[in-house]
């Protein structure tokens, strides 16, 4: 286990965990400011990769494809919240978890329907295609890099956008007492449309850039999901920063415990044990993790005000 | 000298800078009701729950019927003797007026792991509830979706629920809540007969309830009682008077 | 009453299918009888304790795996464990079936145990995770299968009965799901039974009559495993066949979907839901490769207006015990 493999797997986990944060920081912000548990962002996720991978196949601009990403994830995410959202902010948490399953399936069937099973490809641009050196010597992916860069630098604008503007003080406020703001004078559906459109773009940028690592396919967003679902426990409903550790935590986590596991097994067990024991108990460690936190704060480590 | 049936001694309790409860000694006798008034934001709501188990205050102690019960949780402090009514009424909507009150004959008797006895046909839980719906004059209501009672119903309700526990003390938070006059004097004199049975610790903004029903009153500012005594004691009290009743001339 | 119509159609169709030879169908129904029994063991912990477990998959494919691995073992011969002691594969159904009750049960009692801890939407999502989690292990362990699943060769046995014939495992299966809306009526109707309700509506009442919340769910949602256990025993029997999928998101959705479909909180509304889904599946999917869009439609359309699913809009409005 070499030093410039472990520090390769730690920036892969912190790019993992930076891309976990886009999907997160959407889902806690529309969880405080509206009460809503929303299923379909894993969708909103695909719709963004789909139309980056479309948009790149047909003008071969990477920058015009994320464009397209936002645009079409933030549409998409107007589209149901104007039609269906809206109708399930005075439900319970079990009619706004079975809609937005419905909407995950209608997403799903219909994206299919649209392109097929195959998946498309998304390539990452050529100006960020080949490597760059690190300190201690380290060839490192110039994407994933500028990968970890762009969420960083996302993070650092959401907590500019919430502690500095307006739209920051109306999101807090709602956060802590929803009918208060409306009695304030605060537009509250065009409030909630933006931040389910501000979420819905943060996904649909999650999936555009991660589209050019993995494949652009149906059902990618779900897995994504639950992650964030995770980091959210772990970090807190309703917490941005909450949300940035528990996304790096998990993004950590998963990388490094696949990489190191099966190696700390190899030293009392035979190789293949080894490998699938490690292996195994890698693709739990996250939920260990969860399960970890829960025991002593069951509300996450910065969570406390709403839910 | 009987033993309270409440003690509350010393408690203190802060939120932050914001001292909530700052020392607070009272007791419940037996036979008495016992009302605590104060201004809005003096710290009645605090108070009540460090007593009911809802809150555990920074200092000081809650004894029930000679036990300390300080470290002891709401079902405890419940399967102890303490009889609870919210100022908010807290029912289960869903259910008919019978049920709720057979919820709380079934907690008094505690055997609620039974899986496959039609609870419904118990004619011990049958009875306890139907005969406290009787005392609150809801025995014709029993079928009925406890969403579809009228306000002054459901604080019927949940004092008959609260009768069903039995229990060695009551800890009424505003019971005429949203009253009528008439469902006020009714519950007056309910009351009052009450308290033969079972001490009343009364929180309550209705002074006309307060001083029909008083045999003691303790008068809650800022967080500390700043005055304990019989009814005429706290009428004629020149502190009070300022502090708390002269407001409260002006109330219907 | 709807209950008894449901349950004599579930009966009545295999029975013609069998006298028209129409096997297919009789496994059909028989699919819908087993999705029904995990149905109505998710609706003791939703239905009846509001729990809104998204995650439910888990115990599903615990009880499948549990039959899968004995199987396994029996059909080739190999036992599970030698040390400490010796576990060998069964084929034998009763021992089967208790044995993914039990699994499942003390599954249920450990995530429980933990996520009840919590309320809310962090239950929710809680409960999923660990779903996701069983469904990771299962694919990363290649001992059964991995990601390709587990083939059983043969049927497991009951007392010499022949179990390959359709009719007689839907027989078996019929009359566990009798048994299990027998014990989940008589719950409902139980002390344990009204207090959870009370739990479900109002734990500030529950705790003012001197009960703990948490322990009512918790018995609830450990009930609810179990059952929903023994109904993945049953379906990978069905199927001859265990697959990472039965721990699957997906498949916790579907279950609650039937639930809602017929009506949560309703006793037997998991029986119309599951048989309305299935109904769907058959004519729907046969009609198009896409319908679970039109799967989602109508389940969006149940939420938003048509609330109490096939029991609420027959059976109107009730109170929450049948």
């Amino acid at each position: 286990m070499s030093l410039i493999l472990l520090v390769e797997q730690a920036l892969n986990g912190l790019q993992l965990g930076v891309m976990l944060f886009l999907m997160a920081a959407g889902l806690t912000l529309i969880f405080g400011v509206m009460g809503l548990i929303n299923l379909a962002h894993g969708s909103l996720y695909m719709v963004g990769a789909f139309a980056a991978a479309a948009v790149a196949g047909l003008t071969g601009s990477f920058l015009l494809a994320l464009v397209a990403s936002l645009a079409a994830a933030a549409l998409a995410g107007v589209i149901v919240e104007m039609t269906v959202i809206r109708r399930l902010y005075d439900r319970d948490h079990l009619d706004q978890v079975l809609a937005t399953f419905a909407l995950i399936l209608i997403f799903s069937e219909g994206t299919r329907w649209f392109y097929g099973s195959v998946p498309l490809y998304l390539d990452r641009p050529e100006w960020l295609s080949g490597t760059v050196t690190l300190p201690l010597g380290i060839e490192y992916s110039a994407y994933r890099l500028a990968l970890i860069g762009a969420g960083l630098a996302v993070a650092a604008g959401l907590f500019w956008m919430i502690a500095r503007t307006r739209l920051g003080i109306q999101i807090r406020a709602g956060e802590n007492d929803r009918e208060m703001i409306g009695a304030l004078g605060v537009n509250i559906s065009a409030l909630y449309t933006l931040v389910f459109a501000l979420g819905a773009a943060l996904a649909g940028l999650a999936g555009a850039l991660i589209g050019a690592i993995q494949s652009v396919q149906v059902g990618m967003g779900e897995p994504v999901l639950i992650l964030a679902f995770v980091v959210i426990v772990i970090g807190g409903i309703g917490s941005i920063k909450g949300a940035l550790v528990g996304a790096i935590l998990v993004g950590m986590t998963d990388t490094l415990g696949r990489v190191l596991l099966p190696q700390a097994f190899a030293l009392f067990m035979d190789a293949s044990s080894a490998t699938t024991a490690g292996s195994a108990l890698a693709s739990m460690a996250i939920y260990l993790l969860m399960a970890g936190v829960l025991l002593f704060r069951p509300k996450g480590l910065f969570g406390g005000a709403t839910a | 000298m009987t033993e309270p049936v409440i003690d509350v001694r010393g408690i203190t309790k802060a939120f932050g800078g914001l001292v909530a409860s700052d020392d607070i000694t009272l007791d419940l006798k037996p036979g008495e009701i016992h009302a605590l008034i104060g201004p809005n934001g003096a710290g009645k709501s605090t108070l009540i729950a460090q007593i009911a188990g809802a809150l555990r205050p920074d200092r000081g102690q809650v004894w029930l019927t000679g036990q300390d019960v300080t470290a002891l949780d709401t079902p405890a402090r419940a399967r102890r003797g303490l009889g609870r009514t919210f100022q908010i009424s807290s029912l289960a909507m869903d259910y008919t007026v019978l049920q709720n009150a057979m919820i709380g004959a079934l907690g008094r008797r505690g055997d609620v792991m039974r899986f496959l006895r039609p609870v419904m046909r118990d004619t011990a839980l049958r009875e306890a509830a139907e005969t406290a719906l009787d005392q609150v004059g809801l025995s014709e209501f029993r079928a009925l979706r406890t969403a579809e009672l009228s306000h002054g119903q459901r604080r019927q309700l949940e004092l008959a629920v609260a009768l069903t526990l039995n229990p060695r003390a009551f800890v009424m938070d505003e019971p005429m809540a949203g009253l009528g006059a008439e469902g006020s004097k009714r519950l007056i004199t309910f009351l009052s007969e009450l308290r033969a049975r079972t001490p009343i610790l009364l929180v309550e903004h209705d002074m006309d309830a307060v001083f029909a029903l008083a045999d003691r009153i303790s008068v809650l500012v800022g967080g500390r009682i700043i005055a304990t005594g019989p009814v005429s004691e706290i009428r004629a009290n020149e502190e009070v008077r300022s502090a708390y009743l002269g407001q409260e001339d002006v109330q219907p | 009453m709807l209950n008894a119509a449901l349950l004599l159609g579930l009966l009545a169709i295999p029975l013609w299918a069998w006298i028209v030879d129409e096997p297919f169908t009789i496994t059909l129904v028989t699919r819908a009888v087993i999705l029904a029994i995990a149905g109505v063991g998710l609706n003791v912990a939703l239905g009846l304790g509001g729990l809104v477990s998204l995650g439910h998959a888990a115990f599903f494919g615990l009880g499948g795996y549990a039959m899968g691995i004995l199987a396994y073992h029996a059909q080739t011969y190999t036992p599970l464990i030698e040390v400490p002691f010796l576990i060998e594969g069964t084929k034998s159904m009763p021992v089967i079936w208790l044995v993914a009750i039990a699994v499942s049960a003390l599954a249920a009692l450990a995530i429980g145990a933990l996520s009840l801890r919590t309320t809310g939407v962090y239950f929710i999502m809680i409960t999923l995770a660990f779903g996701q989690m069983f469904y990771y292990f299962a694919i990363s362990w290649p001992a059964y299968g991995g990601e390709d699943g587990l083939s059983i060769y043969v049927r497991n046995g009951v007392a010499g009965l022949n179990m390959m014939d359709p009719l007689t495992f839907f027989a078996i299966c019929y009359a566990l799901l009798l048994l299990v809306l027998f014990i989940v009526s008589r719950l409902a109707a139980s002390p344990f039974g009204l207090m959870l309700g009370a739990a479900r509506q109002n734990p500030a009442r529950v705790e003012a009559v001197g009960q703990g919340p948490y322990r009512l769910y918790l018995t609830a949602f450990v009930i609810s495993g179990a059952i929903t256990g023994l109904a993945g025993a049953l379906f990978a029997d069905l199927n001859r066949f265990v697959s990472p999928v039965m721990l699957s998101w997906q498949t916790s959705g579907e279950i609650m979907v039937f639930v809602i479909l017929g009506g949560v909180g309703r006793v037997f509304g998991p029986v119309a839901g599951a048989a309305l889904f299935i109904a769907l599946e058959h004519w729907l999917g046969g009609l198009s490769d896409y319908w679970h869009i039109y799967l989602g439609a109508i389940l969006l359309g149940v939420v938003l207006f048509a609330r109490g699913g096939i029991y609420g809009l027959i059976a109107g409005r009730g109170v929450a015990h049948d």
